[in-house]
């Protein structure tokens, strides 16, 4: 608890979300690493999982406009390059209306981490489609079924150029917040995204009533990354690959900034 | 070592024949502005090009982001990690860097947003100057609120009011938009930078702790990030503690009119105006930027004529000089406004004076020139 600002609980999230799973591990995370909270800005968008550290966590949180905490976390990063910047949001938030901050975040390789919680939805607003709504899924807004494709999040940050990327669900805690330590730990972009249950605003409407029922479908969808290089984009369809897809060493782009001024002054 | 002082001391006191455009990036640079984000747009970016240039040498930074929205959240963040942020764009950037405009306002974040007007609606002449974002300045973003606007007639002012906005925006704890135009971002002219002991740099206030940050005085003191303060800064309705209390009305009224009071109670102390030739004049001359010009050019000939006319600018847009200008209707019969527009400002002069205001619009890319406002002058004196 010494982590969370007590004062404001208990927590508004639905009974069955896996806000409070995230918000736990993130707290692990930050306790096991002995991180001291007075150098962590959480930095959020809009939606259910930007409330996870906003304002639950007690660290400096710089809670922003819909799509944009990616854009805003960059600013305090080049001026706080010693701060930790995490940034929390939902798929809506950062792979929806922002998805191209996050391609460019990645491309950049800025020093943050990023626990971007994916529920399938538009939770806030009552469950709308979004661009991970899986196909088939009826929502508020896809009444008879989502005829879309959803996005592969972890696969196009990978692709963008980040350091490290991995995929968790809320059922993996373990190894969900071990892969935030390294996150933290390592230089350059950090992704991981979070599947998380919504059984009120995704759930309700193909019949996983029960933050339980994700859990079990997690479980039993899940596959190992290490495990799927010989099957086909066919038979991954209906899986859901878990695991650190990527954890490399590239040029961090604070670093490169600072370098550059250094090469400048006394010019 | 303070880089800045020693870098800028290779310009204090020089003569510089300059682009309005780059004197607002040298205006920048003497505020101590540190970091920049913005997004390429004709006629704006040869100030991103000049700061890019200049910020490495004093240790800012520059960063060329995928969009306006990024570009204008950055400054924000920038500035809440204690930073002096700015970013400069035109009329398409200035529309998507409303939403964030509205959250610097709500959390009273100090920053300054160049916009270097460009003829519209949408990509309109997109080389050619105009001045039809001065309501979307005051109005843009959603929401009550109030805004400090200043518009420079000539190249010295671009530096000049550069410096001005960055004290406003501290000051007031609010972000400030330099409202100029592409005529006078593109203008050549004479400037003189000025010696550094004579520029007035204000800081924002700091707070001592975390209690009120969001209030609890007019203009509430500023506590960055990494101070310990456990800060919670959001663009939602929330309480002097920072906290999100997005439910009562009186937490959002309290707050609401406290942002705006900050600005409106400020009004004489924030409101910039300019006049000549007023003695004894029956009919004024109103204008702002780069169609101040020929209307003063207008005015002096009008004088010389024996035309009792004169001419009055507002440097200052908004907050808008009320009194000012409601002192002006009682001297004169008729007010003519020239402006690249269809009468924005006519409009809104409309609103505080009992003579008669005659909207002088030019639109489609080109200054009026001195013939035409002193062929309307003509038909009114
Ligand atoms: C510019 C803008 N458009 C729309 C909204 C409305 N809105 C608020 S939250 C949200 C979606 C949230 O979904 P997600 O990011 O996936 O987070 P979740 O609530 O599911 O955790 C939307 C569309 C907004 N606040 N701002």
């Amino acid at each position: 608890m010494k982590y969370l600002r007590e004062e404001i609980f208990p927590t508004k999230f639905c009974s069955g979300c896996g806000c409070g799973t995230v918000l736990n591990c993130y707290a692990h995370a930050i306790d096991e690493l002995g991180l001291n909270p007075e150098n962590i800005v959480s930095v959020t968008g809009i939606g259910c999982s930007s409330w996870i550290p906003s304002p639950y966590l007690k660290c400096d949180t710089l809670h922003t406009t819909h799509g944009r905490p990616l854009a805003f976390a960059t600013g305090v990063k080049i001026m706080k390059p010693d701060m930790d910047v995490v940034v929390i949001a939902g798929d809506g938030d950062i792979a929806g209306i922002g998805g191209n901050h996050l391609i460019h975040s990645a491309r950049r390789n800025l020093d943050i981490s990023v626990f971007l919680v994916n529920n399938y939805i538009y939770g806030m607003t009552g469950g709308q489609v979004s661009p991970t709504t899986p196909m088939g899924h009826p929502t508020t807004t896809t009444p008879y079924k989502n005829i879309e494709h959803p996005m592969k999040i972890a696969e196009l940050v990978a692709a963008a150029g980040a350091s490290y990327v991995a995929r968790w669900t809320t059922y993996n805690v373990f190894p969900l917040m071990e892969s935030m330590q390294n996150a933290f730990k390592k230089k350059g972009f950090s992704f991981i995204e979070i599947l998380s249950p919504c059984p009120v605003a995704h759930g309700r409407k193909i019949g996983m009533r029960e933050g339980q029922d994700y859990l079990n479908m997690f479980k039993e969808k899940a596959i190992k990354i290490e495990k799927v290089k010989n099957l086909s984009e066919k038979e991954l369809e209906d899986r859901i690959v878990i695991g650190k897809f990527v954890d490399r060493e590239r040029t961090e782009f604070t670093e490169s900034l600072r370098k550059l001024n250094q090469e400048r002054i006394g010019k | 070592m303070d880089y800045y002082e020693n870098y800028l001391k290779k310009f204090e006191g020089k003569t510089f024949f300059i682009l309005g455009d780059e004197a607002v990036a040298y205006g920048a640079l003497f505020a101590r502005c540190n970091f920049f984000g913005g997004y390429p747009i004709t006629p704006a970016s040869e100030v991103a090009e000049l700061i890019a240039r200049l910020l490495p040498n004093v240790n800012g930074y520059y960063v060329q982001f995928e969009d306006e929205i990024a570009s204008i959240g950055a400054v924000i963040g920038a500035a809440w990690a204690g930073g002096k942020a700015m970013t400069a764009t035109s009329g398409p950037g200035f529309s998507l860097m409303q939403e964030n405009i509205g959250y610097a306002v709500m959390t009273e974040t100090p920053c300054v947003i160049v916009d270097v007007q460009r003829s519209g609606p949408s990509t309109g002449q997109a080389t050619k100057p105009a001045q039809g974002d001065v309501m979307q300045a005051r109005w843009g973003t959603h929401g009550d609120h109030e805004i400090i606007a200043l518009a420079p007639s000539s190249v010295q002012e671009c530096f000049d009011l550069m410096i001005d906005c960055f004290n406003l925006s501290e000051i007031y704890r609010t972000p400030v938009i330099l409202l100029t135009d592409g005529e006078i971002g593109h203008l050549r002219e004479k400037m003189v930078m000025p010696k550094l002991k004579d520029v007035k740099i204000v800081k924002r206030p700091k707070a001592k702790d975390n209690k009120s940050v969001f209030g609890g005085q007019l203009i509430p003191p500023m506590m960055e990030f990494g101070r310990g303060g456990f800060i919670h800064v959001t663009g939602s309705t929330h309480k002097t503690s920072g906290m999100r209390d997005v439910e009562s009305q009186e937490v959002h009224e309290e707050l609401i009119t406290r942002i705006y009071k900050k600005i409106e109670t400020n009004r004489e102390k924030i409101v910039r105006i300019e006049k000549k030739h007023m003695k004894n004049a029956k009919v004024a001359v109103v204008s702002y930027g780069a169609s101040a010009r020929p209307s003063l050019g207008a005015v002096e000939r009008a004088r010389r004529n024996k035309k009792k006319v004169g001419f009055f600018r507002f440097i200052t847009i908004w907050p808008f000089a009320r009194k000012q200008i409601t002192e002006l209707g009682k001297q004169v019969d008729t007010i003519l406004v020239p402006e690249m527009n269809l009468g924005q400002i006519s409009r809104e002069i409309e609103r505080f004076v009992d003579c008669e205001v005659i909207s002088v619009p030019k639109i489609g890319g080109i200054v009026h020139s001195i013939d035409e406002i002193y062929a309307k002058i003509k038909e009114v004196v």
